[in-house]
């Protein structure tokens, strides 16, 4: 499930449940729409809801970034704990994160 | 090392993505007897996961086959007292060609369904030992060790 907060220059998309290979092309389904209707310049994954991930969440955030930078948006994650975050680390995405409270 | 087996469990899941959750919030409560830290647990879904979903994606990805789950308890026999969960994760599927170059990050060859090329990197960081079998055209067989750390005693 994705809770999305569109403010036109930015979306904020929060990411409910576990991400893995199941249920990572529903989310992938909701942001996307919400990406080709608004083309924001910000797109903010918060990770803040995730109860499990695994690499899927890291083909999800590739793809999104994919997405936005072919209008020139930008990416960043937000809330990133745990699991989530190691394997952020571990991708090598360390730079996408952004603090918790701001964005 | 000479393992003892103290408890193990099998079981056979077709290779169906609704059954990565499933398997690895089997192996989790399989471990839970295990007293592990959240920590742990967390090590042991992720690499779980990325198992079984690379059996789902690649080895059966034209068909639905069997994938095999075991796991077992072992107890080293000389000196330590740490219990180590043996993880077995098997699929006759199509089999990997190159199994050094599979493993390499970001090495993917299904880029186009948004693989990151990850599974390995996080199987071989998360666990302590990542062994991999394979032959084209038979099949996978992926087994890892995790030691825990024992803390109640
Ligand atoms: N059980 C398997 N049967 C056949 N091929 C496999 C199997 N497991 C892995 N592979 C091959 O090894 C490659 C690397 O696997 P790995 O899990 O590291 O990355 P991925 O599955 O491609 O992407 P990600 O796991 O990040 O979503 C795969 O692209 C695939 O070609
Ligand atoms: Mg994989």
């Amino acid at each position: 499930m994705v809770e999305i907060v569109n403010s036109g220059e930015q979306v904020t998309a929060g990411i409910v449940g576990d991400i893995d290979h199941h249920t990572a092309s529903g989310i992938r389904t909701e942001i996307d729409a919400v990406l080709e209707n608004t083309t924001p310049q910000l797109l903010i994954l918060d990770f803040g809801g995730v109860k499990f991930m695994d690499s899927s969440g890291i083909g999800l955030i590739l793809g999104r970034q994919r997405v936005l930078q072919s209008f020139g948006g930008r990416l960043f994650i937000k809330n990133a704990t745990g699991h989530a975050e190691k394997i952020v680390k571990l991708a090598g995405l360390s730079g996408l994160m952004i603090g918790g409270g701001k964005g | 090392m000479k393992y003892t087996t103290k408890n193990h469990f099998k079981m056979m899941i077709p290779a169906r993505s609704q059954n990565e959750a499933f398997a690895r919030s089997a192996v989790s409560a399989f471990a839970a007897q295990l007293d592990p830290t959240v920590e742990e647990l967390g090590d042991i879904k992720a690499a779980v996961s990325e198992a079984v979903t690379n059996c789902i994606v690649h080895a059966y990805a034209d068909n639905i086959g069997m994938i095999e789950l075991v796991a077992r308890i072992l107890q080293d026999d000389s000196h330590d007292s740490a219990p180590t969960l043996y993880i077995r994760v098997k699929d006759k599927g199509c089999g990997i060609a190159d199994i050094e170059r599979a493993k390499t990050p970001l090495f993917t060859t299904c880029a186009e369904g948004e693989r990151a090329g990850l599974g390995f990197a996080v199987m071989e960081s998360f666990t302590d030992r990542l062994q991999v079998r394979s032959k084209a055209g038979a099949g996978t067989t992926v087994t890892m060790y995790k030691r825990l750390e024992t803390r109640s005693e």
